[in-house]
């Protein structure tokens, strides 16, 4: 920082260790809970690990009912759908946010409008006419079912449109008088400039794409497109019994292992005063 | 809305550029979205076999119903508390780790960490924390001779979904907040240094207002989030409960349609929470935008 | 790393391998919501059918919780996709049977397509809510229970009460949990799942032979109201919320309660009154206490009481809209899980109630009753008394809703915002309205 002062050094970390505290601490529980015995949780649950951490990890490791398929293959369709679903909302976002703002045409406004709707009637409500679409576009039990109906994103677009309006009109004037048309100066400018909005959006999407369990479920029936999220459901779905939350929260917590990586790795394109140094 | 000042010639390739998003939004959102405007004018049994138009019956059924205005009231509440808080602590947070180098990255990751917890378990996650009985936060309440009680203290139950919802966005909200301040030029923050401006000064007068573009893209995310997303930590949590006292809009909509397989009247209410939000996200465009700094 | 991924392929061409015979077999699929260890049974028993012949192959799969289910199957149904057979819960009862068109009875199926099906083989009180006014069954019961009572023995002992005693009365509840708080030796008497819906008023009709709705409890009609703001409800629940206040009762949330086992498990409640089917749930967290078991609590000044208790839990429903040779395999799989061997299995590894006399009476022989204590109560109280309309069930369209109302109206009346008679009063009239939209839907 620009100046030393000790005490407000001291203030940042205290308010970012409370933070931390309060943000993190459900996830401690679900931490704390993979070290305990089911009949432990089921009577509340405790603050303090117990010793049940290595049954616990096996037991999920060795968890294979019949009917749901190998755990690798839903580690594998789960990582799959959420790359998809993040690298599709990117793509198709970021050059419908660049029509919008660098381009004026007929109906502008309206298709921002239609986009942006999108934000309203999450898929659990409008879902069996959505399910009739997926359907009678022969899209049930396919990777594009899983993905295409929940890759349009009016979220990303908005953060893109919102971060293009704020980047000068000079940088655009400049390029156009050095000759670059509207796909020279997309790839040159905008996309680099757009890199930390870009990781960002990964790390959102990516979880978003990560933890769909209802929409899911629907659309496959067959086990060679199962996801994590289902089998974690299938474990948990218990009725009339008393589910078995050791292990459900060591699988909760191991599925929780992937997003943290994108977390790190994306945190690298986090860099500092972009804007300004490419001006 | 606010518009680029100059703008490339090109007649086809903007709508070349919108088509993708364009067609995918028409055929998965807004034409699934039109059959439930129809079917809002109908009544029908689950499976579709008898249908009869029925007009605006169910929407004089809703206005005419007190639950359902009450529910009206709630819904701002929560909508206004889980906007605040989220935002004012993500705000927060964020300014506080883009004054750190070394440690920002221990920070940020363990901040946004949590936005993983699958809904699947989240519901399950605050009941070991508030749960009457064996709960961690009841417990410590109690030497403060709060009796905590979410199952029939409306007030305790909407204190616990609004904590449940807020807490969902915290992560989200940190993380652009912090993409944008990101983008925040070094050379006028250090200009104000030397002239003298201490960090708080700096702060409100050069990042904040710098930093509404995001602050407004996320207040509307927000304000979308609380309206439209938040059925299923009251689901996971309060069921609506009790009596009714976290029963907002959204989760009406839910219960009625999901739950209960009422799809003409869950179709009239989506409609009018979508118009009601739509008209909102409007007004908010028409005058709040004219202050944000592009 | 390696290891698993070369195990998982491995596995994956067993899949494969096992999966390509069976393309030349007919396929039936079975729509369930069974997770965890109930899910690796019924999957059990779609695999041994499976290897008792070599037509049809039943395929199994898990489709969330019942209203997911529920709703997967409408939106398949609507796009022609559904399954040969879905798991329906009670609750959408009243929406499966209302419709027609989608429905393909089991009466039905079974006299078309299944030679040797005795409707009388079934247990009446289990299939009886399931059947039709004319005695058809309409489903198949697959995994019904009942509600019972649990008691920790210890606590008992402790406060001076005989632990080989379970209540039988309400008053015998009030007493005991009475004689508990004084000794010192629980917190609270007792707690109780699905309290204001399936035990609070429902059972609570049935065991007291009162009708819970007009025209046979809902069995002869869309257009039947409810009745459930009778005397015994009413002061059921006056007394509930004066037990709440003197600490005898502990309220633990709506529908199951996810709040009302903790509290018995651990000890801070006595007795305890939730589903048969928790039984093994509940004897392996019963942690460091003796359990034991009992039939709900009646009234003890109503002649006739307890007359029987109704059940809860899933049927299975067959589909309309497939092949002929499907639904022969269709009526032979469900033959098979009507045996009295695969029901007495199920039975006895789940706590499910069986759906046969022959199942009940095998279990009997296998000496499983005796090797399980409280075991039978459940179906012993099934089996009090030739079941009436009272009795029988309850059918109501939107009973999800239904249930949603009585708990909130049950929350006023423990928060004391509203007297029993007020409440159930709201509940009955609100309950209407909702059937009303029911009928006008469905008609």
């Amino acid at each position: 920082m620009v100046e030393n002062r000790p005490f407000l050094g001291f203030l940042t970390h205290l308010v970012l260790i409370a933070g931390v505290i309060v943000v993190a601490f459900p996830v401690y529980v679900a931490i704390i809970a993979m070290t305990h015995t089911d009949v432990t949780l089921n009577s509340g649950a405790p603050l303090l690990p117990g010793a049940e951490l290595i049954s616990n990890l096996i037991a999920v490791w060795t968890f294979d009912p019949p009917g749901a398929p190998p755990f690798w293959l839903m580690v594998w369709n789960s990582t799959l759908m959420a790359l998809i679903i993040m690298v599709g909302k990117i793509a198709i976002s970021i050059i419908s946010a660049y029509a919008i703002v660098y381009f004026r045409f007929p109906f502008r406004t309206l298709a921002f409008w239609i986009i942006f709707i999108t934000l309203m009637l999450p898929v659990e409500v409008r879902i069996i006419p959505t399910y009739e679409v997926v359907a009678n576009l022969g899209m049930l039990n396919s990777y594009a079912g899983l993905t295409i109906p929940l890759i349009a994103s009016a979220t990303a677009t908005f953060l893109f449109r919102q971060f293009f309006m704020t980047i000068p009109d000079e940088m655009m004037e400049a390029a156009r008088v050095d000759g670059a048309g509207p796909l020279k100066f997309f790839r040159d400018i905008l996309l680099p400039l757009s890199r930390t909005n870009i990781a960002a959006l990964c790390i959102i999407l990516f979880i978003y794409g990560w933890v769909q369990y209802l929409w899911p479920l629907l659309v496959t029936t067959r086990e060679e497109h199962f996801t994590l999220m289902m089998g974690v459901r299938q474990m948990a779905g218990a009725q009339e019994v008393d589910p078995q939350w050791n292990l459900i929260m060591t699988a909760v917590v191991l599925a929780m292992l992937p997003p943290v990586l994108i977390v790190i790795a994306m945190q690298r394109l986090f860099v500092k005063g972009l804007v300004e140094t490419e001006k | 809305m606010e518009t680029k000042r100059t703008v490339f010639p090109n007649k086809l390739l903007p709508y070349l550029f919108v088509a993708p998003q364009l067609v995918i939004t028409l055929v998965f959102f807004i034409w699934p979205a039109t059959q439930a405007v129809k079917s809002s004018f109908e009544r029908t049994d689950p499976f579709g076999f008898s249908t009869q138009f029925v007009g605006i019956t169910h929407y004089i059924r809703l206005f005419q119903d007190p639950l359902y205005l009450n529910s009206v009231g709630r819904t701002v509440v929560f909508a206004v508390a889980v906007t605040a808080i989220s935002m004012g602590l993500a705000l927060l947070f964020a300014a506080a780790v883009s004054r750190l180098v070394r440690s920002s990255q221990f920070y940020t990751t363990l901040l946004v960490w949590p936005y993983a917890v699958a809904p699947v378990v989240a519901g399950i996650l605050w009941w070991f924390l508030f749960n009457s009985s064996t709960g961690i936060l009841p417990y410590m309440l109690r030497y403060f001779g709060v009796v905590w009680n979410a199952n029939l203290n409306g007030t305790h139950a909407m204190i616990l979904v609004i904590i449940a919802a807020a807490w969902k966005q915290i992560s989200y909200n940190f993380l652009f907040f912090l993409a944008g301040m990101q983008s925040v030029p070094h050379s006028l923050t250090e200009a104000a240094a030397i002239d003298g401006a201490g960090p708080l000064k700096r702060f409100w007068t050069i990042v904040f207002p710098l930093l509404s573009p995001t602050t407004f893209f996320l207040f509307i995310v927000n304000i979308n989030y609380v309206m439209f997303d938040t059925f299923g930590i009251i689901a996971a949590t309060t069921n609506g409960g009790p009596n009714q006292a976290t029963n907002i809009l959204v989760y009406k909509v839910y219960s009625d349609g999901f739950i209960g397989l009422n799809i003409g009247s869950s179709s009239a209410q989506s409609v009018v929470l979508m118009l009601f939000v739509i008209a909102l996200t409007f007004i908010q465009f028409r005058y709040v935008e004219r202050r944000v700094n592009y | 790393m390696l290891k698993t991924l070369l195990a998982g392929s491995t596995a994956g061409i067993v899949l494969l391998a096992a999966a390509a015979p069976a393309l030349a077999q007919t396929e039936i699929n079975w729509w369930h919501s069974m997770g965890g260890e109930l899910g690796e049974r019924l999957v059990g028993i779609a695999d041994d059918f499976n290897a008792s012949q070599d037509e049809y192959v039943v395929v199994p799969s898990y489709r969330g919780e019942y209203e997911e289910s529920m709703v997967n199957t409408i939106a398949a149904f609507r796009a022609g996709e559904q399954p040969h057979i879905v798991q329906v819960y009670e609750v959408g009862t009243g929406t499966m049977m209302a419709a027609q068109g989608a429905v393909y009875p089991v009466y039905q199926l079974m006299a078309d397509h299944g030679s040797d099906f005795d409707p009388n083989a079934y247990l009446p009180v289990v299939t009886g809510y399931y059947t039709d006014t004319e005695g058809n069954m309409l489903s198949m019961p697959f995994n019904s229970s009942t509600p019972i009572l649990y008691y920790n023995k210890d606590v008992f002992a402790a406060a001076g009460l005989d632990p080989e005693t379970a209540p039988a009365t309400w008053e015998d509840i009030e007493s005991f949990s009475q004689a508990i708080l004084d000794s010192g030796a629980a917190q609270c008497g007792f707690t109780m799942a699905y309290t204001a819906t399936w035990l609070g008023t429902e059972n609570l009709s049935a065991l007291h032979n009162v009708p819970y709705g007009t025209l046979e409890n809902g069995f002869g009609g869309l257009s039947s109201e409810l009745a459930f703001n009778h005397e015994l409800a009413v002061r059921l629940w006056d007394k509930l919320a004066e037990w709440q206040d003197a600490g005898i009762y502990a309220y633990g949330g709506t529908a199951g309660g996810a709040d009302n086992a903790p509290k018995f498990y651990s000890g801070e409640c006595a007795m305890y009154m939730n589903s048969s089917a928790s039984r093994a749930g509940v004897l392996a967290n019963a942690d460091g206490f003796e359990v034991g078991f009992g039939m709900l609590p009646v009234f003890g000044d109503v002649a006739g009481a307890p007359q029987n208790s109704i059940i809860g839990g899933a049927t299975l429903w067959t589909l309309a809209g497939h092949e002929d040779t499907e639904y022969e395999g269709v009526a032979e799989f469900l033959t098979y899980l009507s045996s009295a061997e695969v029901q007495a299995a199920w039975h006895q590894a789940t706590g499910y109630l069986p759906v046969t006399l022959a199942a009940y009476e095998l279990s009997q022989e296998q000496g499983y009753y005796d090797a399980n204590p409280g075991s039978d109560i459940a179906i012993r109280q099934i089996n009090l008394n030739e079941p009436t309309e009272n009795s029988k069930g309850v059918r109501f369209g939107n009973m999800p809703q239904i249930r949603t109302v009585l708990d909130e109206e049950f929350q006023a009346v423990l928060s004391g915002d509203k007297t029993a008679q007020e409440a159930l009063d709201s509940a009955v009239q609100r309950g209407n309205q909702i059937l009303r939209e029911f009928e006008a839907a469905n008609s």
